[in-house]
């Protein structure tokens, strides 16, 4: 009998060469002060942190299968963390950043528990009832302008950074810092045991309950770590922006529709699809913006077309017709006959 | 103390109103587990309906009711039959990112046809017409019409329900669909008139809000949720219970409003929170989902 070796293996051809990519794409980015303007510096830094939202989104809906249209409420919470925090208490913005990540994990304890009752849809709909309450609260704020909203004043800005431009380049290599380490972070999740779990919950939550995963805990871990990461995302559009508001923090287009387009066009429950996804959506927001509501309007239309017709979104039609992934996330096993002495002739 | 009576009033009177947004939404959920995100653009859609009849026919708002009802049943039957049916099925987002898209599309193109200008409905004399209750709480005659209207059509949701051959379809439907197609109920066809119903309602609805209150193109979602936490108030699936949530609602809305303007919105959210974490199937649930 010959005996089998078996071992897990994570990468494939195609995953190799997209790990190959992805780094030169990355050293081309971190580059991008030194050959991009203003203009492209900041529209690459938006596109960083959209990129950082909709993956977040797609951990959270895409593979727990936690629908929420109330992620505004960790953004808009992150952005006023940062404003109060650098404002009222003067931390250093940078600080701050850092600091809106684990308040917001704490906050989102107590909200989960309370969302967590309503099921599937209701769900969803509970989570932007919580965003709503958190875009009243904040217009109460009377130190941060309360419903009209607040600027960073401008010796915190020069506190950051002495001019202009170095500020605008410390920005960018943050949002693509963060947004990086958010992706890495949802890749080492996703290799790990907890990401196998996740997997499985995304395939089949009662196959996956059945098999002795404790779904519930996983999916209050992932909202947790979810508005965690959404919460610091916040903080640094907002730092970008220099302005916030009750109305802008707590948006529900920017921050839950658009990415959820971004998502869905993208492929949701593949780590690629938010990449494409935002892609897709600014090369669409430079060429069509200029239809003002007819823009939405269409968007609003290829997102329901792709659902109803291509539900895995432009990533999945293309994974599954190449077996492409750029990121090595699948498992295979690798079966390989042993070398038997006893055996040879 | 007369003061706050009128308060409670008006909370309860407006409540009748939620208990409409959200006796439709209660209706398709029960029916077929679809939660509408764009049913508070739809409201608004109808709102935007009734403008129209009511300028070209110079009708009065009640009255254009007699086409607006009819024309909201008619687009939610060829919704569900065209584009929510295909939705269906085990998975939960493509009904709820379908509807949400939906909600987007409803938005602009209100946008786009009738601008962000605030609208209101005229009804004429009926709008200031008041009675006294008793010494010092006034009661407008147009909230005290929404309010039983409001009633008539729970009641009339309820009759439907259990008294009719439809309403046995539904429930049928609503128990296990797989049997009711075994039976010779062609689902696709209860499904879009549940929801041709539901859009029934929201058209009494929306002529209301239209004639209450200034609308514009953006006020949907905020009518989505108050409809929704009135439906998880009184319990999932219970008809009367959408009253009930509709009406405690409005008095948490109204009472908040009393104490600071600002706290109108929160009172009713924080009421809705509140039932969540003390009784999460609400007060009168019937199907737990």
């Amino acid at each position: 009998m010959s005996q089998i070796a078996s071992k897990v293996e994570h990468s494939t051809r195609s995953s190799r060469i997209g790990i190959v990519l992805i780094l030169a794409t990355l050293a081309v980015l971190a580059l991008a002060p030194f050959w991009g303007d203003r203009q492209t510096l900041r529209l690459l830094a938006e596109m960083y942190a959209f990129v950082a939202l909709a993956s977040l989104w797609n951990l959270l809906a895409g593979y727990a299968g936690l629908v929420s249209v109330g992620q505004q409420a960790f953004v808009g919470f992150g952005g006023y963390l940062l404003f109060w925090l650098v404002i009222v208490a003067g931390v250093h913005p940078l600080v701050a950043i850092l600091i809106a990540g684990p308040v917001a994990a704490i906050i989102a304890v107590p909200v989960a528990a309370l969302t967590f009752r309503l099921r599937g849809a209701y769900f969803a709909i509970g989570t932007w009832v919580v965003a709503e309450v958190f875009r009243l609260l904040a217009s109460q704020i009377s130190v941060l302008g309360g419903g009209s909203g607040i600027s960073l004043p401008a010796a915190m800005v020069i506190s950051m950074a002495p001019t202009r431009q170095a500020r605008e380049f410390e920005i960018y290599w943050l949002a693509l810092a963060l947004t990086v380490i958010v992706l890495a972070a949802i890749v080492a999740l996703l290799r790990s045991r907890h990401g196998l779990a996740l997997t499985a919950i995304r395939d089949n939550e009662l196959a996956a309950q059945s098999n002795g995963i404790g779904v519930m805990r996983i999916k209050l871990i992932i909202y947790v770590l979810v508005a965690f990461g959404t919460s610091m995302v916040g903080a640094l559009i907002f730092l970008q922006k220099l302005r916030i508001s009750p109305d802008t923090a707590f948006s529900v287009n920017d921050w839950t529709a658009f990415v959820i387009f971004i998502t869905v066009i993208g492929g949701i429950g593949r780590i690629e699809g938010p990449i494409i996804g935002t892609i897709i959506f600014f090369a669409m927001r430079q060429t069509l913006s200029d239809l003002g509501s007819l823009y939405l309007l269409i968007m609003g239309a290829v997102a329901i077309v792709v659902m109803l017709w291509a539900p895995k979104g432009l990533w999945g039609l293309i994974a599954e017709r190449y077996g492409w992934q750029a990121l090595p996330l699948q498992r295979r096993l690798v079966l390989t006959p042993k070398e038997n002495a006893g055996r040879k002739p | 103390m007369t003061e706050w009576l009128n308060v409670i009033l008006q909370g309860v009177l407006i409540g009748g109103l939620y208990a409409m947004f959200a006796a439709g939404l209660s209706l398709i959920f029960g029916v077929m587990r679809l939660v509408n995100i764009a049913h508070g653009d739809l409201i608004v859609l109808a709102a935007y309906v009734a403008l129209m009849v009511t300028q070209t026919l110079g009708l009065d708002p009640l009255t254009s009711l007699l086409l607006v009802v009819p024309a909201m049943a008619l687009i939610g039957y060829a919704l569900q039959r065209l584009l929510l049916n295909r939705t269906l099925g085990d998975d939960l987002l493509p009904p709820l990112l379908v509807t949400f898209g939906l909600s987007i599309i409803i938005q602009n193109g209100l946008l786009e046809l009738f601008t962000a200008d605030s609208r209101k409905l005229q009804a004429g004399a009926i709008e200031v017409q008041t009675f006294q209750m008793m010494e010092g709480v006034w009661v407008g005659a147009l909230p005290l019409i929404q309010f039983i209207v409001a009633v008539a059509v729970i009641a009339g949701l309820q009759m439907l329900f259990y008294r009719t051959a439809l309403g046995r379809a539904f429930r049928a439907t609503s128990d296990d669909q797989a049997v009711a197609q075994l039976m010779g109920l062609d689902t696709r066809h209860v499904f879009a008139m549940a929801m041709a119903l539901s859009l029934a309602v929201v058209a009494i609805a929306g002529v209301f809000l239209a004639v209450r209150a200034n609308f514009d193109p953006s006020i949907g979602p905020a009518r989505l949720i108050f409809g929704f936490e009135a439906v998880i108030i009184g319990g999932l699936g219970s008809m009367w219970g959408t009253l009930a949530g509709g009406v405690i609602l409005g008095v948490s809305q109204a009472v908040g409003a009393q104490i600071d303007p600002g706290w109108q919105l929160l009172a009713g959210h924080l009421a809705f929170l509140a039932i969540l974490a003390v009784r999460p199937q609400g007060l009168f649930p019937k199907v737990s989902g």
